[in-house]
């Protein structure tokens, strides 16, 4: 984070003004006053017939975005000699979205990494800046496309661009001239330039989801030539690099998730189906969107048609049914699970003739996967793995040969195993032991197994603690925690998560665990873990999460309703040894009787003092800076 | 009275064995309790009121240490010897209408409480009705009370004002001021008893079509009150949450369900994921202390915590036998009671891996089971009693008016005496 504050310092804090004020004259106002060069900019691209006055000036909220600002991967030499260059937007934009790009090179351009560098982009709520890297070569071809740059834009390149800022200056005072006399067809220009430029910021975010470069290359051509049948350069050229580009962005913005509310999607997944789910009958409506089945019916079924399912692997038809049954549950053990069934699947895999290895393999993981989701819906921790897995087959040499990609592969699971999920852990409990002192009262809610890892590490260090464990309703599975602690030798007290408040007096800290961390800081995890963090947060005691980074996600939730998982509602309705308040029926008889049984929820970011990662110790607020940065290594390791 | 002491003996053991447990039932039967031990009480002529201050007293101490955390039962004495008090000041002020000075003497040596009511004149009485917090603008609001005594004043001053003899006078006062006293404590029963209907009008006031709903364990308070938006025709929906351990949210979305309401009952974990879609909540009470906080069902406070953090109306239905007009001071632990751990886990089943052996001091498994938690008045929108909805803030006055000054300690009295 030194970068970061370096930057700060360097910023001449900014004073709002706000009024009727004439701007500074505009020929000085060069880089030395960016707030006033930006919004005469803005004033004249957005008012043609010249009203440069604009009553109120604020400047642009300072981009806080930690991406922009984030040490980068020492590995990776950073240059400073390439041109910026930079897209104002044309005038059709509204006055408060005149959204200028800037798009400054901060990498190389690498030729074997395709015509597009990695680049990073930036989204201000405000102003839109997208700070891009852009092929010098293919789009930098008029200078008079160039513009003035957003403030902040120009900020980060005082700092990473430091030759280009000279470059900078002088167009600048160029596109102001050029700004009002360019012609029809010029503007038509400059916008394919910059959605050029839009599409180029994407590529890194995709750039190392799962997917093979090159393919289907014609679509993105073809859309890309009907949009430029003005002919312009800039289009013209644009065709080369399109290609990847338009491709990449489709994958990169996440997969919209199946909705169960769309008949005609469910009627189609169902036909494909192995698992004959039947619908559970009382359905919540607000759930619609979910599915809902019953539970416990097909299992026998399924158990009984093991050796006649010709196409699935025996492995992971067994990690299938575990699913189903609840016998595994908790991220990382499923995700384990799941790989190492792939382990086995990748071993006992052959090439069918005419076919090569990356696609036929990805093909048959694909439809595995599909079948885990059949079974349970896939936690993001799977699907994450997946991914990993999938990047690692198309990254596979075609020349390789199939015993050697088999055997790369598996060394490439274990790899994965090791170092995101057990090393992760371990990094992660010598991080949380720092934060047990002596005479700590600890809150863990059911059960997580890095926090128990955490409890039983700090117990063998000698620190004196006591933990009180909170369960709930219906799985009960903090007594699973509670009777290992227990055995351990931990002293522990045990409540239902109602009496949390009454409990919280007590606690000094509260660690949770999370089957996974969003992009907006919300942490997705089991039910009641909002609750027990919103009354801890009540009481001012600190809430740790501990939570492995392969489980970030750069999707973002802001309710539990969304995105969710339902569990068998019968476990709601009947309360074992509690006879008495069981429904007759099961309570299936009537329509108006439903019962709810989330398995997940949401926990708001501003619940969390920190969470503890295997990167170390991060409020929630860095989690999408992690999620961009590292998410490269994720895949690549 | 043999026959009250046994009456109020076996209440205490109930009391004590929790067996009656709930503010309605243990305040009922206080009320019924109280009521024949004023029955009984024999009263001389001089100091009536004390002497029946002093038994209703007595009998309340031992009914509130049996079981301190029923509040319902402190109110109820609370209540009732406000009743003695009002009743009693209303017949004095009666005899004072009719001008005589001689008949106020005997309260002077009134040695339960000196400072009550040192009648010398017309003026004094009106003074005193003034310290007993109850202005002319809340007079109306008591006037819709039942259980006032307002209603004693007109009926007396025909017969008292006459200029009897003295002794004839305060025989008849004497029975009157019982008579009166017993009416008004029936009249409190009756309040008890219908104090749900009473609230349950107000229903639709609250209420409206497409609504829904979140409530936690079961309060008969609550089950009438959506009945009644229910029976108003109309349509809503209801979120019950267990409300573990005790699990008496199925019984209320039994009920629910058995009246037509749409009921989807939830886990209590699954609160901070629903409410977001709730539209208000609405729960019952144990007490509703005079700050404004409310001991309610274990559970409560994270219901109200989550209701403000998504800017839903936490609604409270408390009928006014459960107004306590104490502040409660750490009520969290003060106020509670711990349940068996018998409901969360199961006798034995950790016994297998606790080592018994070793253990020097404290086991090494605790298991707690709250029965109560304590919401801030701060987390309550709403408080919906028998005489309308009120504010968290405006409690303490609405409880000036059950209670007089001089009873809201009960135990003061008694420590010297023993």
């Amino acid at each position: 984070m030194e970068p970061r504050r370096n930057l700060r310092t360097v910023i001449d804090p900014k004073v709002r003004k706000v009024g009727f004020f004439a701007p500074p004259d505009r020929s000085q106002s060069g880089l030395a006053d960016p707030i006033s060069a930006a919004s005469a900019v803005q004033a004249s691209s957005s008012s043609p017939s010249g009203n440069t006055l604009s009553p109120v000036m604020i400047p642009p909220p300072r981009h806080h975005s930690d991406s922009l600002v984030h040490p980068q991967p020492s590995s990776r030499p950073v240059l400073h000699s390439a041109i910026p260059s930079s897209y104002t937007a044309a005038s059709e934009f509204s006055p408060t979205a005149a959204s200028s790009y800037t798009s400054g090179s901060r990498f190389p351009v690498d030729v074997e990494d395709g015509p597009f560098s990695p680049s990073r982009l930036a989204k201000g709520t405000s102003v839109k800046v997208l700070a891009s890297s852009v092929p010098n070569v293919s789009l930098v071809t008029k200078p008079s496309n160039m513009a003035a740059s957003d403030r902040s834009g120009r900020m980060k390149m005082n700092e990473m661009v430091a030759p280009g800022v000279e470059v900078q200056n002088e167009l600048h005072g160029n596109t102001k001239l050029s700004k009002d006399k360019l012609s029809k067809a010029e503007r038509r220009a400059l916008q394919e330039s910059q959605r050029a430029a839009k599409a180029a910021a994407r590529v890194e975010a995709s750039k190392g989801s799962a997917g093979t470069f090159g393919t289907a290359p014609a679509k993105a051509a073809k859309a890309a030539s009907r949009k430029s049948d003005n002919a312009s350069v800039a289009a013209s050229e644009k065709k080369v690099g399109d290609r990847p580009v338009e491709k990449e962005r489709k994958k990169d913005v996440p997969q919209p998730r199946m909705q169960y509310d769309d008949t005609s999607r469910v009627e189609k997944a169902k036909r494909r189906a192995v698992v004959k789910q039947t619908e559970a009958r009382n359905r919540v409506e607000l759930f619609r969107h979910l599915p809902q089945y019953e539970h416990g019916s097909q299992l026998p079924d399924l158990v009984a048609k093991f050796f006649q399912l010709e196409p699935m692997h025996p492995a992971v038809y067994k990690v299938g049914l575990h699913y189903l049954s609840g016998d595994i549950s908790g991220g990382n053990a499923r995700c384990i699970a799941m790989l190492q069934a792939f382990q086995e699947v990748i071993k006992d895999y052959s090439t069918p003739p005419e076919k090569t290895l990356s696609r036929d393999l990805t093909a048959k993981i694909s439809s595995y996967v599909s079948f885990f989701t059949e079974c349970r819906p896939l936690s993001v921790s799977m699907g994450n793995a997946i991914r990993f897995l999938k990047s690692r087959i198309a990254k596979l040499p075609l020349t390789m040969s199939e015993s050697e990609a088999k055997t790369i592969l598996q060394s490439d699971i274990d790899h994965f195993i090791n170092e995101k999920i057990v090393v992760a852990d371990k990094v992660i409990v010598s991080h949380a032991v720092t934060k047990i002192r002596d005479g700590d009262v600890l809150l863990t809610y059911v059960t997580s197994s890095a926090v128990e890892m955490i409890l039983q590490h700090a117990y063998e260090l000698g620190k004196q603690f006591r933990v009180v464990v909170v369960d709930s309703r219906p799985k009960l599975e903090g007594q699973f925690l509670l009777r290992r602690l227990v055995a351990k030798g931990i002293s522990c007290t045990y409540i239902h998560i109602n009496a949390v408040s009454y409990i919280m007096h007590e606690v000094t800290r509260v660690f949770l665990g999370a089957s996974a961390v969003l992009s907006n800081g919300t942490i997705y995890s089991r039910v009641g873990t909002a609750c027990v963090a919103m009354v801890a947060h009540a009481f001012q005691v600190p809430v740790l999460v501990c939570c492995e980074a392969y489980k970030f996600h750069e999707r973002v939730q802001l309710d539990s309703i969304c995105s969710n998982e339902l569990g068998d509602p019968d476990a709601i309705a009947s309360v074992p040894c509690r006879e008495e308040l069981s429904f007759p029926d099961g309570g299936t008889k009537s329509e108006n009787l439903q019962f709810l049984n989330l398995i997940y929820d949401v926990m708001p970011s501003d619940y969390v003092s920190m969470i503890i990662t295997d990167y170390g110790m991060v409020p929630p607020t860095s989690v999408p800076v992690i999620v961009r940065e590292y998410r490269r290594e994720h895949l690549w390791i | 009275m043999p026959d009250v002491h046994s009456l109020v003996n076996e209440f205490i053991l109930k009391l004590k064995k929790r067996k009656v447990e709930g503010s309605q039932a243990t305040a009922r039967l206080a009320a019924v309790l109280l009521r024949s031990v004023i029955s009984q009480q024999r009263i001389g002529y001089t100091n009536q009121a004390g002497a029946l201050i002093d038994a209703v007293k007595a009998v309340g101490e031992q009914l509130v240490a049996a079981n301190p955390v029923e509040i319902a039962v402190g109110n109820i004495v609370r209540r009732v010897l406000h009743i003695i008090r009002d009743e009693d000041l209303s017949l004095t002020t009666a005899a004072m209408a009719g001008l005589n000075l001689s008949a106020v003497s005997d309260d002077d040596d009134d040695d339960t409480s000196p400072d009550d009511h040192p009648v010398l004149s017309a003026a004094a009485v009106a003074a005193a009705a003034r310290s007993t917090l109850r202005p002319p603008s809340l007079q109306s609001l008591l006037e819709d009370m039942p259980d006032s005594a307002a209603v004693p004043h007109t009926s007396s001053s025909g017969g008292d004002s006459e200029g009897k003899s003295k002794s004839a006078d305060k025989n008849s006062r004497s029975r009157k001021l019982k008579h009166d006293v017993i009416e008004a404590v029936n009249e409190l029963i009756q309040d008890i008893d219908t104090c749900h209907e009473q609230i349950a009008e107000q229903a639709v006031e609250h209420i409206h079509h497409n609504e829904v709903i979140l409530t936690l364990g079961s309060s008969r308070t609550v089950l009438q009150f959506l009945c009644a938006a229910r029976e108003k025709k109309r349509s809503f929906r209801v979120f019950v949450a267990e409300g573990a351990p005790r699990y008496q949210g199925h019984l209320l979305a039994k009920e629910l369900v058995a009246r037509g309401l749409q009921t989807t009952l939830i886990t209590d974990s699954a609160i901070f994921a629903m409410i977001s879609r709730v539209n208000m909540v609405i729960v019952g009470a144990h007490a509703v202390m005079a700050n404004g906080g409310v001991i309610a069902p274990v559970g409560l406070n994270m219901v109200a915590l989550a209701a403000q953090r998504h800017a839903v109306p936490f609604v409270v239905l408390a009928g006014s036998h459960k107004l306590c007009p104490l502040y409660p001071h750490n009520p969290e632990v003060l106020l509670n009671e711990l349940r068996s751990p018998s409901e969360l886990l199961d006798f034995g089943e950790f016994s297998d891996c606790m080592d018994f052996g070793s253990g020097l001091g404290s086991p090494l498994l605790h298991v707690v089971n709250p029965a109560f938690d304590y919401v801030p008045p701060k987390l309550v929108s709403l408080f919906i009693t028998d005489t309308g909805g009120h504010n968290p803030s405006y409690m303490y006055r609405l409880i000036a008016d059950y209670y007089s000054a001089d009873d809201l300690v009960l135990q003061r009295k008694a420590a010297p005496s023993t």
